[in-house]
C-alpha cells in the first residue's frame, strides 16, 4: 500500500494521457473524462479513509531517503483537501460535458482541465518545497490555457493580468526557495521545519518567509495582491470559472497553512501581519462585491472576502482556529463552486450575465431559486447552513484569544455579504422578468439533468454539513490537531525523534 | 567569484524590475525573462561556487576530501529553466494576441474586463 499517496496524481496523469490519445474522438474523450472524474473521486475517498486511521502516509520517490529525494506526504489536512478536490472535480466534470462547446474541446479543454487537476492534487500531496513550486507551475500553465480558451477580447485582457501577477508570484517563490537552500541546504518541508527551528532568527529568515508569504498571498488573492482575480475569473466559460473559484486560491491558502505550521511554526510577526491583512482582505472583497452587477464578477469579489476568513483563522493559530479554517475552506469550496455553476445556468437561460437584466427566475423555476438560496445564504452565514458554523467557529476562536477588532470586522463583512447575496436574490429571482425570458425547457432532458445534477449534489452537501456539523468538525479538529504538532509530520517523514 | 556574481545578480534584478514596471507589455515581458534567469543564478550561488571538481565518487573507496561541485542546484535550475521557458513562450504568444486584438501593447489602455464589461457582455449576448 506504499504507493497509495500517488494514486490521485496518477489517476489524473492517466486521464491526461488518454485525452491526448483520443484527441480526434470527441465522444471517447468525453467518456474518459467522466470515468476519470468518478475514478478520482473514488481514489481520493479511499485515501481519506486510509488516512483516517493510519494518520500520515509517506512515500519516498525512487527509494531515496527523506531529505535527499522527493517525498510525498498525505496527512489528514492533505487527505481532506484531496477529497474535496475529488468531489469538486467530479461535479464540475459533469457540468463540463454540457457546458463545453465542441470548439473548445477541439482546442484542448479536457486536456488542460486534467492537467490543472493533476497540479492541484500534486500540490496537496507533496512534501517538498521545490516540488510544490513545480506543481504550482503545472497548475499555472493549465489555468493559462483554460483562461484564454475561446479568445474573446475580455478573456485576453483578463488573462494578461492573471498571467503577469502569477508569473511574478512564482518567480518570488523560486527566489525564496533559492535563499532557503543557501541557508539550510535542504528543501524537504519536514527537514526545513527541523533545521529552521535551530537556525538563528535573523533578518534572512524574515526575508525568506516574507517572500514565500507574498508568493502564496498572490496565489490566494490576499489584500494588496488580489487584482488578477476579479479581472479574469468572470471572463472565462462557467466550467473553468467554477473550478478556478473552488480550488485555485485555496491551494494558496493550503500553502500558507503549511508555511506557518510546518516550515516556520513560531513565526509570530508574520501571523500578526496575516491577521491584519485578513481583516482588510475581507472588507475590500465584500465592498467590491457590493458595487458589482456582473453575476460572476460579484461572486469573484466574494472569493476574496472569504479568503480573508480563512486567513483570519490561520493567523489566530490556535488549533481550534485552524480547525475552523479547514472547516471554512471545505465549506467555501463547495458553496463557491455551486454558486458559479448556478450563475452559469442563469446567464445561459437569461442570455446575459448582468444581474440587472436578469429576472423572473423565482416565478418560473422555483427549484432553481431554492438551489441558489442554499449556497448563497450559506455563504452569508445564515443558520443552519454550513457557512454559519464555519463563521461561528472562527468567531469563537477569535474571541477566545481576545482578537476583538477582527471579530467586529468579520461580523460586519458577514452582514455585507448578506446584503450582496440579497442583491442577487432580488434582481435575478424576485424581480419581474425584463427583456429576456429565461427558458430552461430548451435544454432538453439530458442536458437539464447534466446541468442540475452537480448543483443538486453540492447543495445537498452544504445542507448536510449545515445540519450535522459535529461529525464534520470532528474530522477538521483532528486535522488541526495534527498540523499544530509539526513534530509528528517531521517524525513520519524523516523517521527521527 | 561569489561576490562578482552577487553584484551581477543585483544589477540584473534592478534592470528587470525597471522593465517590469513599464506599461509597455514587451518591456514587461523582457523584464520577466531577465528576472527569471537571474533567479536561476541565485539558485546557482545558493549551492556554493567553490569548486570545479565534478560530483563523482569512485565506485571503490572513499569520497575524496576535495570539495565537489554541488549537483542539486544544477538539477533545480534545469527544472526552473524548462518551466520558465514554457511560461514565457505562453506569455509571448499572449502579448502578440493582445497586440493583434487591441492594436496596442500599452497596458494602460486595456481594462475591458474590469470597467467596460457590461457593454462587452451585451455584445456577447
Amino acid at each position: 500500500m506504499n504507493w497509495l499517496p500517488l494514486l490521485p496524481l496518477l489517476t489524473c496523469f492517466f486521464v491526461v494521457i488518454l485525452n491526448c490519445l483520443f484527441w480526434r474522438y470527441s465522444l471517447l474523450q468525453k467518456s474518459t473524462h467522466l470515468i476519470g472524474a468518478i475514478l478520482l473521486l473514488c481514489v481520493t475517498g479511499l485515501l481519506f479513509y486510509v488516512v483516517s486511521f493510519q494518520e500520515i502516509l509517506v512515500i519516498q520517490l525512487g527509494g531515496y531517503k527523506a531529505p535527499f529525494g522527493i517525498t510525498f506526504v498525505i496527512d489528514r489536512l492533505s487527505a481532506i483537501m484531496l477529497l474535496i478536490t475529488g468531489i469538486i472535480g467530479f461535479c464540475v466534470s459533469i457540468y463540463a460535458t454540457h457546458d463545453i462547446k465542441t470548439v473548445h474541446q477541439k482546442s484542448g479543454f479536457y486536456l488542460a482541465y486534467w492537467i490543472l487537476l493533476m497540479g492541484i492534487c500534486g500540490a496537496f500531496s507533496t512534501g517538498d518545497l521545490f516540488n510544490l513550486y513545480v506543481w504550482f507551475e503545472v497548475m499555472l500553465i493549465a489555468s493559462f490555457v483554460l483562461l484564454v480558451l475561446g479568445n474573446h477580447k475580455m478573456q485576453l485582457d483578463g488573462a494578461m493580468k492573471y498571467v503577469s501577477l502569477n508569473l511574478v508570484a512564482t518567480i518570488l517563490m523560486l527566489l525564496a526557495i533559492a535563499m532557503l537552500y543557501a541557508m539550510v541546504g535542504t528543501l524537504n518541508m519536514a527537514d526545513l521545519g527541523l533545521k529552521l527551528k535551530a537556525y538563528p532568527l535573523t533578518g534572512t529568515v524574515t526575508t525568506v518567509v516574507l517572500l514565500l508569504a507574498i508568493a502564496f498571498a498572490i496565489k490566494s488573492a490576499l489584500f494588496p495582491l488580489f487584482f488578477w482575480l476579479p479581472a479574469s475569473y468572470h471572463t472565462t466559460n462557467v466550467t473553468t470559472a467554477a473550478i478556478f473559484a473552488g480550488m485555485l486560491t485555496k491551494v494558496g491558502v493550503y500553502a500558507l497553512i503549511r508555511l506557518t505550521t510546518l516550515i516556520l511554526p513560531d513565526s509570530h510577526y508574520i501571523l500578526s501581519l496575516l491577521l491584519f491583512i485578513a481583516g482588510i482582505t475581507m472588507l475590500t472583497g465584500v465592498l467590491g462585491a457590493a458595487s458589482e452587477f456582473h453575476f460572476r464578477r460579484l461572486l469573484s469579489f466574494h472569493i476574496i472576502s472569504q479568503i480573508g476568513y480563512m486567513v483570519m483563522g490561520l493567523a489566530i493559530h490556535t488549533s481550534f482556529a485552524l480547525a475552523g479554517t479547514i472547516f471554512y475552506i471545505v465549506h467555501h469550496i463547495i458553496v463557491k463552486t455551486n454558486l458559479f455553476l448556478i450563475s452559469g445556468i442563469c446567464s445561459k437561460t437569461g442570455k446575459t450575465s448582468d444581474i440587472r437584466n436578469l429576472g423572473g427566475f423565482y416565478k418560473q423555476y422555483p427549484y432553481l431559486a431554492i438551489l441558489f438560496f442554499i449556497p448563497a445564504f450559506s455563504l452569508a452565514g445564515v443558520p443552519p447552513l454550513s457557512g454559519f458554523w464555519g463563521k461561528l467557529i472562527l468567531l469563537k476562536a477569535a474571541l477566545n484569544s481576545s482578537h476583538y477588532i477582527i471579530t467586529a470586522i468579520a461580523l460586519m463583512v458577514s452582514l455585507l455579504t448578506l446584503y450582496s447575496m440579497t442583491k442577487i436574490w432580488t434582481q435575478v429571482f424576485w424581480k419581474e422578468q425584463s427583456s429576456h425570458a429565461p427558458s430552461l425547457e430548451s435544454f432538453g432532458a439530458i442536458k437539464l439533468f447534466v446541468t442540475l445534477f452537480p448543483v443538486i449534489i453540492l447543495a445537498m452537501m452544504t445542507l448536510t454539513i449545515g445540519l450535522f456539523p459535529q461529525p464534520v468538525f470532528k474530522i477538521m479538529l483532528q486535522a488541526a490537531e495534527q498540523i499544530s504538532h509539526p513534530e509528528w509530520y517531521i517524525h513520519a517523514v524523516l523517521e527521527v525523534e | 567569484m561569489s561576490d562578482m556574481i552577487c553584484w551581477l545578480i543585483g544589477g540584473l534584478i534592478s534592470i528587470s524590475i525597471y522593465l517590469i514596471l513599464s506599461p509597455q507589455m514587451m518591456r514587461w515581458l523582457f523584464g520577466i525573462v531577465i528576472l527569471s534567469s537571474t533567479i536561476n543564478l541565485v539558485i546557482f550561488v545558493a549551492g556554493r561556487l567553490y569548486s570545479q571538481n565534478p560530483a563523482f565518487i569512485p565506485q571503490e573507496g572513499q569520497a575524496s576530501d576535495v570539495l565537489l561541485a554541488n549537483p542539486l542546484p544544477q538539477a533545480l535550475i534545469l527544472t526552473a529553466i524548462v518551466i520558465g521557458f514554457g511560461l514565457l513562450a505562453f506569455a509571448l504568444v499572449l502579448v502578440r494576441k493582445v497586440w493583434r486584438t487591441f492594436d496596442t501593447t500599452n497596458s494602460d489602455l486595456l481594462g475591458h474586463s474590469e470597467t467596460r464589461y457590461s457593454k462587452a457582455v451585451k455584445d456577447e449576448a
